[in-house]
């Protein structure tokens, strides 16, 4: 199997862009990243079929100069499903948006409670949740103010 | 051929078929609900006499069907081999059974005025996902049963979407994608690698390829599945997205899905790459860091959603740990377990949803006295939470002793660290579960303690966040509920507004519900009672699954593409 460096190249270069823009806490930043990262994925397939070659049409090249078809197959079905779930994705982000006016990741209430209950240090060990496996956010900022202004 | 053996074979595309043409039928009948109802239930009864029709089909040897009679690699073939079908079997049963819970949820909430008409039509195409990925025979259909799977899925997590389920959604949606598309990048690798997407033809030329690329198409593929099924260190989007969706979807949820990506790591191990010592080390590791981690975790939770959907996490870990020993023993009592935690965790989470109704809440914080408010109920939480916690003679204990046996037989250290853990694990889970009983259940109620009103929002999740509903919440508790109730209860999924304790107690049991839930907890028993008959078929369909000729066997036979030379 061969494939191209440029195609190669260009890969790497897209899943750099989709982690960086995936890791994101904008969420339209976060649908690019699954798009961007979709697309770097469907060119891997595609360079997973060979070299290049003609078009798999029967009659109009001889077949030991055509390109894999199943890969074509295999990306077009990848590309319908990516398009489904961005669709979702970007409902998701609108519904939100309509809730929120915000196009941020929204803080886990649950997280929130477990940090309270800490620093009210209700004889709780500290060790025992951070073994939870819960997702830490780094949003202290927002909740101390969102708790100043609650408690004024 | 005789007829019998074209009959099982023609049967075979029917659990994929059936419900996706049913959930066609469902969405154009979504104006009228009592007949969309019918037609849900009478397809996955359907589905569920399929399957246990194909259980007896594949006891004697796999059966495979090429569809539309394009042979390998260029077309999809459908297997069905003891492994399958049992999944099939079980998971098929415990959708029935949760659709029933559903509807009886739905009914008793008077649900006219809601927009659920799309709640049937998803979840059947749900099921259609999950049928696809056991029966599939090729890897890119798996990957397109996954993705059936997860997006249906995805609709079913964010139904009503309201503030909690829109947060959870999101993680769950991102985690997802990020897993299908490692999943995608591992069959790339497999397809460059050995020309094939079919599961019998690489498993025979895989052989041949360079160990060390091997190993990276091996590791890919098991982060990918390792997601799905929620393993330690890729398990932490489970607990953060299940508790907050309605309670049959996390019934369902909880059975079915982490099961199609253990599934997946079964068929990884036995059939793709055996032997491979690197990688089941990996795995061992990582069974022993999910059974025990999960179960600490379960410990730290006040909500029984919560608590829950840790023990799902740490259970896990047992099923890797049997499927990562590879000995005939280990993957039997994996498969074993498999069936066993389906069943037993879908009926938990339906208990919870019912506690929820009859208490207000799934907080332990704030409920107290179920037991004597309501005895049946009770009994529906103590007997498959004493089934997960392993105490003999149920089920739950079965598959671990097993599981410890085949450990014990490996006899590496690894291995007896990791029969330390499920040991360990075991009365971890007990203590979780039975706190959730002391506390909701015998508890009386005038011990309940007084709550920081600040903590209220946890519990009204849809509510605390908007702005206009805060200041109630806040400074009563009470009505702050009652308000979230009516809210949430309007969108698919939740208890009636019970505020004071008068009013509580009048709440009795919704007939259809509890009858479900009866259900689920009655095929627990039945795992149990019929252990014996279940557990040497578990094991036969182990022993062909790392014996491996017989599914390529069998899948050659079928195929016309017979150019890959033994």
């Amino acid at each position: 199997m061969s494939s191209s460096v440029l195609l190669v190249a260009l890969i790497a270069i897209l899943y750099t862009a989709g982690v960086y823009l995936l890791l994101d806490r904008s969420l339209t930043r976060v649908l690019l990243g699954v798009l961007v990262l979709g697309n770097a994925t469907n060119l891997l397939v595609i360079s997973a079929g060979g070299p290049f070659g003609a078009a798999a049409l029967v009659g109009r090249a001889p077949e030991s100069t055509m390109s894999d078809p199943l890969v074509q197959a295999l990306v077009l079905t990848a590309i319908v499903i990516t398009l489904g779930v961005a669709a979702f994705l970007l409902s998701i982000i609108h519904r939100t948006w309509t809730l929120d006016q915000e196009d941020d990741l929204t803080v886990d209430t649950e997280d929130r409670s477990v940090r309270r209950r800490l620093e009210r240090d209700e004889q709780i060990d500290e060790d025992e949740f951070d073994t939870t496996g819960c997702e830490q956010t780094s949003d202290t900022d927002d909740d101390r103010t969102e708790r100043s202004g609650a408690q004024a | 051929m005789n007829p019998a053996a074209t009959l099982v074979e023609s049967l075979l595309p029917l659990p994929v078929l059936l419900p996706l043409l049913g959930a066609g039928a469902a969405l154009v009948l979504s104006g009228r609900p009592t007949l969309q109802r019918w037609v849900s239930v009478g397809v996955l009864s359907a589905v569920v006499a399929i399957a246990a029709v194909l259980v007896a089909g594949a006891a004697e040897r796999p059966r495979v069907v090429t569809v539309g009679s394009w042979p390998a690699p260029l077309g999809i073939t459908l297997v069905a081999d003891q492994l399958s079908t049992i999944m099939l079997l079980t998971s098929m049963t415990v959708t029935l059974l949760v659709l029933l819970y559903a509807i009886g949820q739905g009914t008793s909430d008077d649900d006219s005025r809601t927009p659920v008409s799309i709640f049937h039509p998803t979840y059947l195409v749900l099921a259609a996902g999950v049928a696809n990925a056991f029966l599939s025979g090729d890897l890119f259909n798996l990957y397109v049963g996954f993705e059936v799977l997860l997006m249906a899925s995805y609709v079913l997590l964010t139904l009503g979407g309201t503030r909690s389920r829109v947060r959870a959604g999101l993680t769950y949606v991102v985690v997802n994608v990020v897993s299908s598309l490692v999943f995608l990048v591992g069959i790339a690798l497999v397809y460059a690698a050995v020309g094939t997407l079919n599961l019998a033809q690489i498993a025979e030329r895989m052989a041949a390829v360079a160990p060390g690329t091997q190993l990276t198409i091996h590791l890919v593929l098991l982060t990918a599945f390792g997601i799905k099924a929620a393993v330690f260190p890729l398990s932490a989007w489970l607990p953060d997205s299940y508790p907050t969706a309605a309670a049959p979807v996390t019934a369902v949820f909880a059975g079915l899905l982490t099961k199609v990506g253990v599934y997946s790591i079964i068929r990884t191990q036995t059939l793709l790459f055996p032997g491979d010592h690197v990688a089941r080390d990996v795995l061992l590791v990582a069974a022993l860091a999910t059974m025990v981690i999960g179960a600490l975790g379960a410990i730290a939770q006040d909500d029984i959603k919560r608590v829950l959907s840790f023990t799902l996490v740490s259970h896990i870990g047992y099923m890797i740990f049997g499927v990562a020993l590879a000995t005939p023993a280990g993957v039997g009592a994996a498969i074993f377990y498999v069936v066993h935690h389906i069943t037993v965790q879908a009926t938990l989470f339906c208990v919870a949803g019912l506690v929820e109704r009859v208490g207000g809440s799934t907080s332990t914080t704030r409920l107290a006295g179920l037991a004597a408010a309501s005895p049946l109920l009770a009994v529906l939480y103590f007997v498959p939470a004493i089934n997960l916690g392993g105490i003999p003679p149920l089920s739950g204990f079965v598959g671990k002793l097993g599981l410890i046996e085949a450990g014990v037989q490996d006899g590496s250290v690894l291995a007896w660290f990791l029969v330390g853990g499920a040991v360990l694990t075991s009365l971890l889970t007990l203590y979780a579960m039975a706190k959730v009983w002391v506390l909701a259940f015998w508890r009386p109620r005038d011990q309940l303690p007084v709550e920081h009103p600040e903590d209220a929002e946890v519990n009204d999740l849809d509510l605390a966040d908007d702005p206009d509903r805060r200041y109630p919440v806040m400074i009563g508790a009470g009505r702050g509920r009652a308000d979230a109730e009516s809210y949430s209860g309007a969108l698919l999924g939740a208890a009636p507004a019970a505020v004071s304790d008068e009013e509580r107690e009048a709440v009795a049991l919704p007939r259809a519900m509890t009858a479900a839930t009866g259900a689920l907890v009655a095929v627990g028993l039945a795992l149990t009672v019929f252990a014996g008959p279940l557990y040497s078929l578990t094991d036969r369909a182990a022993a062909d699954l790392t014996a491996r000729t017989p599914y390529i066997d069998a899948v050659f036979g079928q195929t016309v593409d017979t150019r890959v030379a033994r």
